[in-house]
């Protein structure tokens, strides 16, 4: 950046229906790095916002999941595209966030984006390999095939902020969820970054939502809307947890609480999938 | 020419009593606890009545289970676990299931009519459907568990230890065995729990688990009401429960396991649409409508309670379907004839009284068969209600009972969002004969079964399970090792 | 707690419903007549053998089983349709007809003796004026390869010659090649050289293989006049089956509601025991009921059949299994 020039800062925003909206309430908040430097204020999405990344999410997945397997995988590599394309300014908010050296964070950008290209890869495999053909004792052909559960919410790391955010969305979005994610609280500039990429690269409006703002606030309300099947607890405390779980239940949601070995697994990719049996009769 | 105006009577040939000998289940007065490979007194020397439900008869006492029974269980399924179980091999668990497959083939008859005898289904399905079904389900699993290398969930893997399953009494001894036996397979231990009003089909297993020489203590079976099931759900030595049974208590187990690290499976209620679209194979079609309510009285998660109809053909599939419950022959369930059985208890016999009332109170047209009921036990007719509403109550609350709710819908995109329009989602039907729209359906059906132009069919290498409110996890196939692999 | 339509099932819910008056439609062109097949519906045939395999399992005691017994053989048309049929081959077969348990006036005759065209006048002369009928097989029965003209003949021969009932093929090589309206034609044809005398139309379901077929050929007959449709010659690999033979009861069933016609439906070939017959009739029970019930709309075509019902018919009666010797072997 030029010293002679007052440089322009941006507003980070909230990903809602492909669009960027501030949050309904009007507020933001600061981001600082680990050091507590201004890095940006940040859209403190609200409850309503919430709900209206449900709805879009909800209303994108059909569409989404009706796209070919294929198509995904596309839409999914020309964001690692995207992503590449603008690494830097990833790795200066990483950097940031994080509080390490360039070095680092560009390495952690680097694996971040390959991890873009490894579920870009997935979207025709999975039903492959969670498929199966059933031998039935009957005269029917009898399949079975991973269907998405369909809206998942995620909590997502409060960390790790690109790359564990990339395998929480990437996982269900790959195999035909639509997302809504609440981005780490104290670091969500790479998550609404990844946003913005999004945005130019084909992601339908609805599939991938992000919502910045205080996990405290707005994840109890994503754990128990009833249009939400399944949760993603990567980025609470046990306890907090333990509530969200309890609030899920309400409406017998797929929770999952991931360890650290559950980053770029299958039992990522399992975890908001559901099996669809079909039964059709074999006869002339 | 003047005898043919006469109306055919279907069914006038009337069949004479052909009843199964109710002495083929050799029960006993009374049945202890399954812990550690013995029958023991519960500690509190509780006990309750198990009912025949076709005619209020007692059968047997039973025993009631304790949270200090239940923490009996669990230390002996621990201490299987531990000592015995977790150290067979893969190749040796699957020679017992393989054992215990055979017994149960070998005791079906004297177990299909323990399992009518307590819970009221017909001797047809029992014998034909529930008992075959349950040996399969011990035969296939057999066969996995020296194989789970291969099961698609990496090298190796491990079982989670103790689980503790709680099974409901539509169908006893079948849902037993789904729990069991892919259990076994992955290497757990388990503490089964049947439901109260059919506990006496787990109770013969028990003594063939003993006949299998299964180590003790490596299945336990605590029978009791709802503060055993309650007691099981809490304990902390349990790694994982597994429930199937109604989305209310489903969802109360799911909150209670929250705050733990325990493993959760859930096959839970549901609202199933059998949608018929005008170019259905009509006759199947009617059996398959039939089979699809009427199988087990209705008594079935995933039964097929709404018929979703194309309007085309509303008419003539609503009265061909009347014409057919009302030849449904419903009675004596050891009759080898009956179709329809006994409701299992008098808790889900007011149940299904009271939805069928608001289904008339909401405006619904009733159909309900003219078939004579016994005097004693717990009866309902084959009903059909037409004229069904969307927001009808029983439209959308699982009646679990032989009631039909009639709706009709005019083109695919209508009926798939008729029948996604509920909480559930374990199971519909498609009856069509054209191929590739019954696939753009099945692709667009919120549902974890999707039987096309059949309905109501089983088979252990079939997985099984629900989406939304109908639950999570698969029991059948390759996908059932997962609910105990800890994967 | 207010109500609003409650309709209970009435008591006329189970029946066949019989339109008022004959409303047969006349088919005038083979397009016409692909119109009314194309509005048939199709068959799963899972969904017909598990259906006919679930009537299967009935268990038939005690008085129902001894009236069905009787039943079944009053419905059996006794045939011989041998190269080697002799007049005194004939003569036993009707002998048995008429009195198939000479030690028990209980037992009922036969419906009829199915014979081949050239023994009618035989088995008119040894059955006489009794209730059995005589019936022939013709139109080049079984294969029913020859000319029109052919099978018209040998019809009209059969019927001047005593037969009061015929039993002839469709030509299943015209309609595998779709040449509906010559099948329904040649029935219509035949039915007319019947001159009355009540008309079964073998549709060989063995060689029709498909349930849609089944289905569709049992109305081309049923619209072209058929008095009766029959399942098999019983001189192809596969003879009549259970789902076939329900199948054909749909069709009659709907015939009758569509139309006020009632057309009977006659099994033949493999039927040997008592057990199959009965299975039979309940599915004939169960799917077009009791009007079906009787020998004028359903038969066995057999032979051996009626030996087997004859000894269960005792067994039911003494208790005791019985010997096949108890009864003559004709």
């Amino acid at each position: 950046m030029s010293e002679d020039r007052l440089d322009v800062r941006k507003t980070y925003k909230l990903l809602i229906n492909g669009a960027f909206p501030r949050s309904e309430s009007g507020r933001s908040y600061e981001v600082t790095t680990t050091k507590g430097e201004f890095v940006a204020n940040v859209a403190q999405g609200s409850r309503k916002d919430v709900r209206d990344a449900v709805v879009a999410a909800r209303a994108a997945q059909a569409k989404w999941w009706a796209q070919s397997a294929y198509g995904r995988g596309q839409v999914i590599y020309r964001l690692a595209e995207m992503a590449e394309s603008r690494r830097d300014e990833l790795a200066e908010h990483v950097r940031l966030c994080e509080g390490l050296s360039p070095k680092k964070a560009q390495a952690r950008v680097s694996r971040a984006i390959d991890r873009v290209v490894w579920y870009a890869g997935w979207t025709d495999k999975i039903a492959q390999i969670l498929g199966s053909s059933n031998p039935v004792a009957g005269p029917f052909f009898n399949f079975s095939v991973p269907v998405p559960s369909g809206v998942v919410g995620v909590v997502a790391d409060q960390d790790s902020s690109l790359e564990a955010f990339v395998d929480a969305v990437l996982a269900p979005i790959a195999v035909g969820n639509t997302v809504v994610a609440i981005a780490s609280e104290k670091r969500p500039t790479p998550a609404a970054l990844l946003g913005e990429m999004t945005a130019t690269s084909d992601f339908p409006g609805g599939v991938l939502n992000i919502v910045t703002g205080f996990t405290g606030e707005v994840a109890p309300t994503l754990a128990a809307h009833e249009d939400v099947d399944g949760i993603d607890l990567g980025g609470v405390d046990e306890d907090f947890a333990n509530d969200l779980a309890h609030s899920a239940a309400g409406s017998i949601k797929r929770v999952l609480r991931p360890s650290p070995t559950d980053e770029a697994s299958l039992r990522r990719l399992r975890a908001f999938v559901e099996t669809s049996t079909v039964w059709h009769t074999i006869g002339q | 020419m003047s005898d043919e105006l006469t109306n055919s009577r279907l069914g006038e040939m009337a069949y004479d009593p052909a009843p199964e000998s109710a002495a083929i289940a050799r029960l006993k007065p009374s049945y202890g606890l399954f812990i550690d490979g013995e029958f023991t007194d519960p500690s509190s020397h509780a006990a309750f009545v198990t009912l025949n439900p076709a005619n209020e008869e007692p059968l047997a006492s039973v025993a009631q289970a304790s949270s200090a029974d239940v923490d009996q269980a669990v230390a002996a399924a621990r201490r299987a676990y531990d000592t015995v179980w977790s150290k067979t091999t893969g190749a040796e668990r699957s020679k017992y299931l393989f054992r215990i497959a055979r017994l149960i083939q070998e005791r079906s008859r004297e177990l299909a009519v323990v399992e009518t005898l307590d819970n009221g289904k017909p001797i047809r399905e029992s014998r034909d459907i529930d008992i075959p079904l349950a040996a399969a389900h011990f035969f296939y699993y057999a066969g996995w568990a020296d194989k789970l290398d291969y099961a698609g969930y990496g090298p190796d893997p491990k079982p989670l230890g103790v689980a503790g399953q709680i099974i409901p009494w539509n169908f006893p001894l079948l849902m037993a065995a789904w729990k069991l036996a892919p259990a076994l397979a992955a290497g757990n231990t388990c503490v089964l729990k049947p439901a109260e009003t059919t506990p006496l089909s787990a109770l013969v297993l028990a003594e063939i688990l003993q006949q299998a020489e299964l180590p003790p203590g490596v299945v336990n079976i605590v029978t009791g009401d709802g503060t055993t099931g309650a007691a099981l759900v809490d304990h902390p030595g349990v790694d994982k429960i597994a429930f199937t049974g109604s989305t209310e208590v489903g969802r109360r187990i799911q909150q209670r396991v929250a705050t733990s690290h325990k493993h959760l499976t859930l096959e839970l209620g549901g609202k199933g649409a059998n949608i018929v679209f005008e170019d259905a194979p009509i006759d199947e079609m009617i059996e398959g409508i039939i089979d699809g309510i009427f199988f087990n009285q209705g008594h079935v998660c995933c039964a097929g309670s709404r018929l979703l109809v194309q309007e085309s053909v509303a008419d003539d599939v609503l009265r061909r379907l009347i014409r057919r419950v009302d030849q449904l022959r419903v009675g004596d369930p050891l009759d080898k004839n009956t179709d329809v059985g006994a409701i299992n208890s008098a808790a889900q016999l007011a149940r299904i009284k009271e939805l069928t009332a608001y289904g008339e109170e909401e405006g619904a047209t009733r159909y309900t068969s003219t078939c004579a009921l016994p005097d004693k036990g717990y009866w309902f007719a084959p009903t059909v209600f037409a004229d069904v509403a969307q927001s009808h109550r029983i439209a959308r609350e699982e009646i679990f009972g032989p009631v039909l709710s009639v709706l009709t819908f005019r083109t695919p995109e209508e009926a798939v969002a008729k029948a996604n329009n509920t909480n559930y989602g374990l199971a519909c039907g498609v009856w069509s004969e054209k191929g590739s729209r019954t696939l753009w359906v099945a692709e667009r059906l919120r549902a974890g079964v999707i039987w096309a132009n059949t309905y109501n069919r089983f088979d252990p290498t079939s997985p099984f399970g629900g989406v939304r409110e109908s639950g999570f996890g698969r029991e059948g196939g390759r996908h059932g090792l997962e609910a105990y692999l800890n994967v | 707690m207010s109500t609003s339509p409650l309709r209970l099932v009435t008591s006329d819910a189970r029946e066949v419903q019989l339109p008022s008056g004959s409303t047969l439609p006349a088919v005038e062109s083979e397009s016409q007549l692909r119109g009314l097949l194309a509005g048939l519906s199709g068959v799963d045939a899972v969904g017909a053998e598990a259906r006919a395999a679930k009537l299967a399992t009935r268990s038939l005691k005690k008085t129902t089983k001894l009236a069905a017994l009787d039943l079944a053989i009053s419905m059996v048309d006794l045939t011989t349709l041998e190269g080697a049929d002799t007049p005194g081959r004939v003569t036993s077969l009707c002998t048995k007809a008429l009195h198939p348990d000479p030690s028990d006036a209980s037992v009922p005759s036969v419906a009829a003796v199915c014979v081949y065209p050239d023994l009618v006048a035989h088995a008119r002369h040894v059955l006489g004026t009794s209730s059995v009928k005589v019936a022939a097989v013709a139109t080049s029965f079984p294969s029913g390869r020859a000319s029109l003209n052919v099978k018209l003949l040998d019809v009209r021969e059969a019927v001047t010659a005593g037969a009061d009932e015929i039993d002839m093929v469709i030509d299943r090589g015209a309609f595998l090649s779709g040449r509906l309206g010559q099948v329904f034609d040649e029935v219509v044809a035949v039915k007319e050289a019947c001159d009355g005398a009540p008309l079964k139309v073998i549709l060989e379901t063995g060689e029709l293989v498909t349930y849609d077929n089944v289905r569709r050929a049992s109305w081309i007959a049923m619209l072209a006049g058929a008095d009766f449709i029959k399942t098999s010659t019983g001189k192809v690999s596969v003879s009549s089956t259970l789902p076939a033979a329900l199948v054909m009861l749909e069709a009659v069933r709907d015939f009758a509601e569509a139309t006020g016609a009632l057309v009977g439906v006659k099994v033949a070939g493999g039927i040997r025991s008592s057990k199959d017959a009965l299975r039979y009739l309940v599915v004939v029970n169960e799917t077009t009921g009791s009007a079906w019930l009787t020998p004028d709309r359903f038969r066995f075509g057999a032979s051996s059949l009626l030996n087997d019902l004859l000894m269960q018919r005792l067994k039911q009666r003494s208790g005791a299994y019985v010997r096949a010797d108890e009864f003559s072997g004709d």
